[in-house]
């Protein structure tokens, strides 16, 4: 009896019941976000690595397209995890008021925190692996390595995911979002590593990149592709993994805030 | 409303709901209540269907169960012909419906409903009364808020007027009424100045009454004189009823 009195924190049940939701709404949109994510990265490889690819052939050995490719496996995760996380919790929150329904039942905001920064991250790393497939048909050989680069993305995504949900719980409407894009997600996407290799920027900026999860994301998906380099990799992961708990903890706290009166 | 489900934090006492401290274990005690909210906040780009079968499983329905607790809500909505239409295609009755399904589709001990028909037209208001005396009549306790006063006057058993934050009177429709306004009321139809005047003469002679729009309403006129009705114009009759008690002891003005 003394245990059924004592709610667990976080339990399996809940989990099951706020994925089946967001399964139930993304097989109506599905079509969409995945058009989306296929082209996006066909448009880099395009614009990058054919325009940019005629003045420089190969970066740090790796042919331009591939180096491209790989480092849009960050960009695509990013663009699948902040972005949902800043707009579609703002949204069910504030416009659809769907979290109100969802606390009603028998679920902790922390818990609805994990279930929705989970699903999103997972969406991300199927999402990410999508400029990865698209760069072997411009000549990017498989590996085994890849297989991880779900896990990679899933990581990544859960940091990011968070970040925004933390956000979405900060700004006063949601016009603010495009601050977010503009001051802190433009800036780390573009000083990643993905088009440019960091070694090239000034001592300051490389410096100020080794804080930019999507580049560790970058720099292991080009190892798990090009050939692995211990420790560092296992820096690189462990980067996306303080920078997730630490989102983590951010999202719930701020979630709580504005969801228990 | 929300301080029952535990999204609502009280300043001070406590709550307990079906045995369970909101404090503590607010999550069991959630897992056994339903919740109507006053706005509507279904998933609407998904169907009538989709959406009790999501809430089956927030509320922990064992999967193989869903589709019969599905069709039970369905069942008691009305809107098993709707289960495939998406949410945006429902009309707004039906919307409010598919929420009273998607709050019982768990089976819940105690259904919260937080105004039900706000906003409703007088039919579809009808039929969500019927089906909220339908539960009713299974036994399934319900805590309504309103402030359509006919609403409680029809469907509670028990009823409780809040002012201010506070319960000022407790009982059944007819026990409040007998309590408070008595069995009959007589409305007196005149010009704004002439109201006020008998308004007076009614409150002199000790009887209460209220302001009723174009009209003035003398309360207890069973037990008024008659002399004094007569003095005070041509008078329509009526039975005495809860909004009657419910402006009596809220006040005349607005809140």
């Amino acid at each position: 009896m003394t245990a059924s009195r004592t709610s667990r924190r976080y339990e399996w049940a809940t989990f099951e019941g706020v994925w089946h939701r967001q399964f139930t709404l993304f097989r109506r949109y599905w079509l969409s976000s995945t058009t989306s994510s296929v082209i996006q990265p066909i448009i880099y490889l395009l614009a990058f690595g054919l325009g940019v690819g005629t003045l420089v052939e190969t970066v740090d050995g790796i042919s331009y397209v591939e180096f491209v490719g790989t480092g849009s496996v960050a960009t695509a995760v990013l663009f699948a995890s902040a972005f949902p996380g800043m707009f579609n919790t703002y949204v069910q929150r504030v416009f659809q008021r769907t979290y109100d329904a969802l606390l009603a039942a028998p679920i902790s905001v922390d818990e609805l925190t994990l279930a929705e920064g989970s699903w999103i991250a997972a969406k991300a790393g199927f999402y990410g692996t999508f400029p990865l497939v698209v760069t072997f048909f411009f000549g990017l050989t498989p590996t085994w390595g890849m297989l991880l680069v779900p896990l990679f993305g899933f990581v990544t995504g859960l940091g990011f995911a968070f970040f925004g949900m933390w956000v979405s719980g900060i700004i006063k409407n949601i016009e603010q979002t495009s601050y977010v894009t503009a001051i802190v997600l433009t800036p780390l996407f573009l000083v990643a590593g993905t088009f440019f290799p960091i070694s090239n920027l000034p001592p300051g900026l490389q410096v100020a990149a080794q804080f930019n999860p999507l580049y560790h994301c970058v720099e292991l998906v080009r190892a798990a592709s090009f050939g692995w380099d211990m420790p560092q990799d296992v820096y690189h992961f462990a980067v996306l993994l303080v920078f997730a708990v630490m989102t983590w903890l951010l999202a719930t706290y701020q979630l709580r805030k504005k969801l228990v009166e | 409303m929300r301080m029952l489900t535990g999204q609502t934090r009280p300043t001070s006492g406590t709550i307990t709901v079906l045995d369970h401290s909101i404090a503590t274990e607010s999550k069991q005690a959630r897992a056994r209540m339903g919740v109507v909210p006053q706005i509507d906040n279904l998933d609407t780009e998904l169907t009538a269907e989709q959406n009790l079968t999501m809430f089956a499983a927030l509320y922990r329905v064992p999967r193989k169960e869903r589709p019969e607790a599905v069709n039970r809500a369905l069942d008691i909505a009305h809107l098993h012909d709707r289960r495939d239409s998406k949410v945006s295609e429902l009309s707004g009755g039906m919307k409010r419906r598919l929420l009273v399904a998607r709050g019982l589709v768990h089976n819940p001990e105690l259904v919260l409903l937080d105004e039900p028909t706000v906003g409703l037209d007088p039919q579809v208001r009808q039929e969500l009364w019927s089906l909220i005396d339908a539960l009713r009549t299974q036994g399934t306790t319900i805590l309504m808020s309103t402030h359509y006063i006919e609403e409680a006057e029809r469907l509670a058993d028990d009823v409780a007027v809040v002012s201010h934050g506070r319960i000022v009177a407790r009982g059944t429709p007819h026990s409040l009424r007998e309590a408070h306004v008595g069995t009959r009321a007589t409305e007196f139809y005149a010009s704004p100045s002439r109201l006020a005047e008998l308004e007076r003469i009614a409150q002199d002679a000790g009887l209460a009454t209220r302001r009723t729009g174009p009209s003035i309403t003398v309360l207890r006129s069973e037990n008024a004189d008659t002399s004094l009705l007569d003095s005070l114009g041509e008078g329509v009759h009526r039975k005495a009823n809860l909004e009657d008690v419910f402006v009596l002891l809220t006040g005349e003005g607005l809140q």
